[in-house]
C-alpha cells in the first residue's frame, strides 16, 4: 500500500435534494491497481465515480485525482459511462465512437487526424472488433458495445480509467476480453476503477475493493477486506453469491 | 416565370436548408417539440422588438427575439429541474405562457405595430419581394433573402466548425463534460443559433410552420442514411424538395405558400417512411413475407425429410396435404412450394411428388441438426 494515491477523497458527501447518496467517505486508491467498487443499488457506486469527475455536484468534502484538481489532469482520466446511457440509434460508425476518446486531447475545432484514426484501430484491435469498424453502432451486440467504450476509453492514453459497470450484461467473450484490458492496463502501471455487480468475480479480477452503501464500509487489498463480515456489513444480510464468495474471502 | 417569383423561390429553399440543418440535431437530441416551443415564443420577443425598431427584418428584432427564443428553452429547464412537473409539461406550460403575451400585445396595438396576426402564424413569403435592401439607391434584393441567408450561413459555419462538439454532447454528455467540452455551453450556444434560425425563418413561413420545416426533412433523412454527415446534406435536400415542391403546388391551387411548403415536408416525409429501402414501412413488409416464406420453405424440408423413403410418402408428400398439415391457406401453399423450387430446395415429378433435391436436403438437415 505504499504506492501513491491516483484518487485522494477526503470527507466527501453529495446529496439530491437533502437526500444523501454519499455519506462523508474517505478514500485513496493506490496507483498500478485494479480497484472494484461494489456494493447493493442505490449504494451510490455510480455517483462516486462521477463525484471523481465532477459530474454530480457535490455538498462537501475533496476530491483529488493524481494530487490535482480534476480539471487540471482531464487528460490523464478516461471515463466509460454505462453502456445503457447514450442512444446506439445515433447515426454513427464503431470507429467514430471510439475517436470520440481523442477528442480531449484535441480540444475545441480540431478534428482527429490520420494519427487518431491510427490509434482508434489499434485499440479496435484490442478489444477484437477491428473488423467491425466501419459498422453501424446500432448493429452491434451488448457485449460488442461495451467493447467499443472500451477502445474508446483505451485511446486517451490515461493514467486513470474510470469504468461504470463495464461487465454489464455482457457475453463470456467480451468478458475475457475487458479482463485481458485490465491486466494490461495494470501492467503498464495505470489505474482502473470499476464498478462492479457480479461479486463471485471480486477476487479474481481485482486487487483492491471498495465496499460501499452510502457510507464506505471499506476498502483496501481484496484479501483484506472483501471478508464476509464487510460484505454482511454492506449488503445488509442479504449478500448475493455469499456462499460463493464465502471461502474465497478468508486468506 | 418573373423575376419575384425565382426571389420567393430562392427564399424558400433557404429557408428549408437552414431549419433542417440544425433540425437534424433537435431530432438527434429528442428536442423536437422544444423547437416547438421556441417558434411560439420568439413572437413574444418579435413584438416587443416590433415596438422598438418598427421592422421585422431589424437587427434589433432578430436579437430580441432569439432572447427570447433561448429563455424559453432556459425556463423549460428551470421549470423542470424543481422535480415538481415533468420534461414535456414543463415546455406546455412555458410557451404558451410567453406566446399568449405576445398575442395579447399585438391584439392590443395591432393598429400601432402593423403586425397582423396572420402573418404572424403563415408568414408572408408571397411578400418578401416587396420589402427590399436599398443601398445609395441601388437595389440589393429582398430583406428576408439577406437575413435568412446570413443564417444558413451561420448554421453552415457553426455546425461545420463545431461538428465535433456537437456530435460529442449530442451522443454522449457525459464524456463531453468529462473531456471538457461543456454540455451546457454546447446546448445554449446551438439553441442560440435554433432561436435565430426559428426568428428568421418566421419572416417568410410563420412562427408555426417553422416546426415542419425544422423537423419533418431530418426525421425522413434518418430513415435513410445511418451517418451524420449523410444525414445532414439529406436533410438540406429533402428539405429543398418541400420548398420548391410546395411553392409550386401553391400556386397550381392558388393557396398559401408557407402552407404549402410545410403541408409538402409532411408529404416528403411520409412518402420516405413508406418507401425507405431498408427502415420504410413498404420494405419491412417485404422483407416480413419474404422471411415468412423461407421459414415455410424450410418447415416443408424438413416435413419431406421426415417421410422421405417411407410409404406415407405417398401421401404426406403431396400439395394438397401439405394445406392440411401445415394449416396453410389455399393460395400460401403453392407460393411455398414455388419459392422451394425456385431455390433449387425441392422438385415436383412427374406425378406430382415434392422431393427434396439434394441441396434441400442438406437444408433440412442443418435446420433439424440446429
Amino acid at each position: 500500500m505504499s504506492a501513491p494515491a491516483v484518487v485522494e477523497i477526503d470527507d466527501l458527501t453529495v446529496a439530491y435534494r437533502q437526500h444523501p447518496v454519499l455519506w462523508d467517505i474517505d478514500l485513496t486508491v493506490r496507483a498500478g491497481a485494479l480497484t472494484a467498487v461494489v456494493g447493493p443499488n442505490g449504494a451510490g457506486k455510480t455517483t462516486l465515480v462521477k463525484s471523481i469527475i465532477g459530474l454530480v455536484p457535490v455538498a462537501a468534502g475533496r476530491v483529488r485525482v493524481l494530487g490535482r484538481r480534476y480539471r487540471e489532469v482531464r487528460r490523464e482520466v478516461a471515463y466509460v459511462p454505462q453502456r445503457g446511457s447514450v442512444d446506439w440509434d445515433f447515426p454513427t460508425s464503431v470507429i467514430d465512437v471510439v475517436l470520440m476518446g481523442s477528442y480531449g486531447a484535441l480540444g475545441w475545432i480540431r478534428r482527429p487526424g490520420a494519427r487518431e484514426r491510427a490509434a482508434a484501430v489499434e485499440a479496435l484491435e484490442k478489444v477484437g472488433l477491428e473488423a467491425f469498424r466501419d459498422r453501424q453502432i446500432s448493429q452491434l451486440s451488448g457485449g460488442q458495445q461495451q467493447r467499443v467504450f472500451l477502445a474508446r476509453a483505451l485511446i486517451q492514453n490515461a493514467q486513470l480509467y474510470l469504468m461504470d459497470e463495464p461487465f454489464q450484461g455482457v457475453d463470456a467473450r467480451t468478458e475475457r476480453a475487458i479482463v485481458d484490458v485490465l491486466k494490461e492496463i495494470r501492467t503498464q502501471g495505470r489505474t482502473v476503477v470499476a464498478v462492479h455487480h457480479a461479486l463471485q468475480s471480486v477476487p479474481e479480477y481485482f486487487d483492491d475493493v471498495v465496499l460501499l452503501n452510502v457510507r464506505k464500509v471499506a476498502s483496501g487489498g481484496v484479501e483484506d477486506v472483501f471478508t464476509e463480515e464487510n460484505l454482511r456489513a454492506t449488503y445488509g444480510g442479504r449478500v448475493p453469491f455469499l456462499q460463493a464468495v464465502a471461502g474465497q474471502g478468508e486468506p | 416565370m418573373t423575376v419575384a417569383d425565382l426571389e420567393i423561390q430562392l427564399l424558400a429553399v433557404v429557408v428549408a436548408v437552414g431549419c433542417a440543418l440544425p433540425g437534424v440535431f433537435l431530432v438527434l437530441r429528442r428536442m423536437a417539440l422544444v423547437s416547438d416551443a421556441i417558434s411560439h415564443s420568439i413572437l413574444l420577443g418579435i413584438v416587443l422588438g416590433f415596438f422598438i425598431a418598427e421592422d421585422i427584418t431589424s437587427p434589433l428584432l432578430v436579437g430580441a427575439a432569439t432572447a427570447t427564443g433561448v429563455l424559453t428553452v432556459a425556463l423549460v429547464e428551470l421549470l423542470h429541474r424543481t422535480r415538481r412537473v415533468k420534461e414535456d409539461a414543463a415546455i406546455a406550460l412555458v410557451f404558451p405562457a410567453l406566446f399568449s403575451i405576445a398575442v395579447i400585445l399585438i391584439s392590443r396595438f395591432a393598429e400601432d405595430v402593423h403586425l397582423d396576426l396572420d402573418a404572424v402564424l403563415l408568414g408572408e413569403i408571397a411578400f418578401a419581394p416587396f420589402r427590399r435592401v436599398q443601398i445609395s439607391g441601388a437595389d440589393l434584393g429582398p430583406r428576408s433573402l439577406w437575413l435568412m441567408g446570413a443564417l444558413l450561413a451561420a448554421n453552415l459555419i457553426v455546425i461545420t466548425v463545431f461538428f465535433k462538439e456537437l456530435k460529442l454532447a449530442t451522443f454522449d454528455a457525459g464524456l463531453a463534460h468529462a473531456l471538457g467540452f461543456s454540455p451546457a455551453l454546447v446546448h445554449y450556444g446551438f439553441m442560440t443559433l435554433v432561436s435565430a434560425t426559428a426568428v428568421g425563418a418566421f419572416d417568410a413561413v410563420g412562427s408555426i410552420l417553422v416546426v415542419a420545416l425544422m423537423i419533418a426533412p431530418p426525421a425522413a433523412a434518418y430513415l435513410l442514411t445511418n451517418r451524420l454527415p449523410r444525414l445532414l446534406l439529406l436533410s438540406g435536400a429533402l428539405g429543398t424538395l418541400a420548398a420548391l415542391s410546395g411553392y409550386w403546388v401553391a400556386r397550381a391551387a392558388d393557396v398559401s405558400i408557407a402552407g404549402s411548403m410545410a403541408s409538402m415536408s409532411g408529404v416528403v416525409f411520409l412518402a420516405v417512411l413508406l418507401f425507405a429501402p431498408d427502415r420504410g414501412i413498404v420494405a419491412g413488409m417485404r422483407s416480413r413475407a419474404r422471411q415468412k416464406l423461407a421459414f415455410a420453405s424450410v418447415m416443408l424440408t424438413t416435413h419431406l425429410l421426415h417421410h422421405e423413403g417411407d410409404p406415407s410418402a405417398e401421401r404426406e408428400s403431396r400439395e394438397a396435404h401439405l394445406q392440411e398439415h401445415f394449416r396453410w391457406s389455399g393460395d400460401f401453399a403453392p407460393r411455398v412450394i414455388w419459392h422451394a423450387e425456385r431455390q433449387g430446395l425441392i422438385v415436383r415429378d412427374g406425378g406430382g411428388l415434392l422431393r427434396l433435391t439434394p441441396l434441400g436436403r442438406e437444408a433440412a438437415r442443418h435446420q433439424m441438426t440446429r
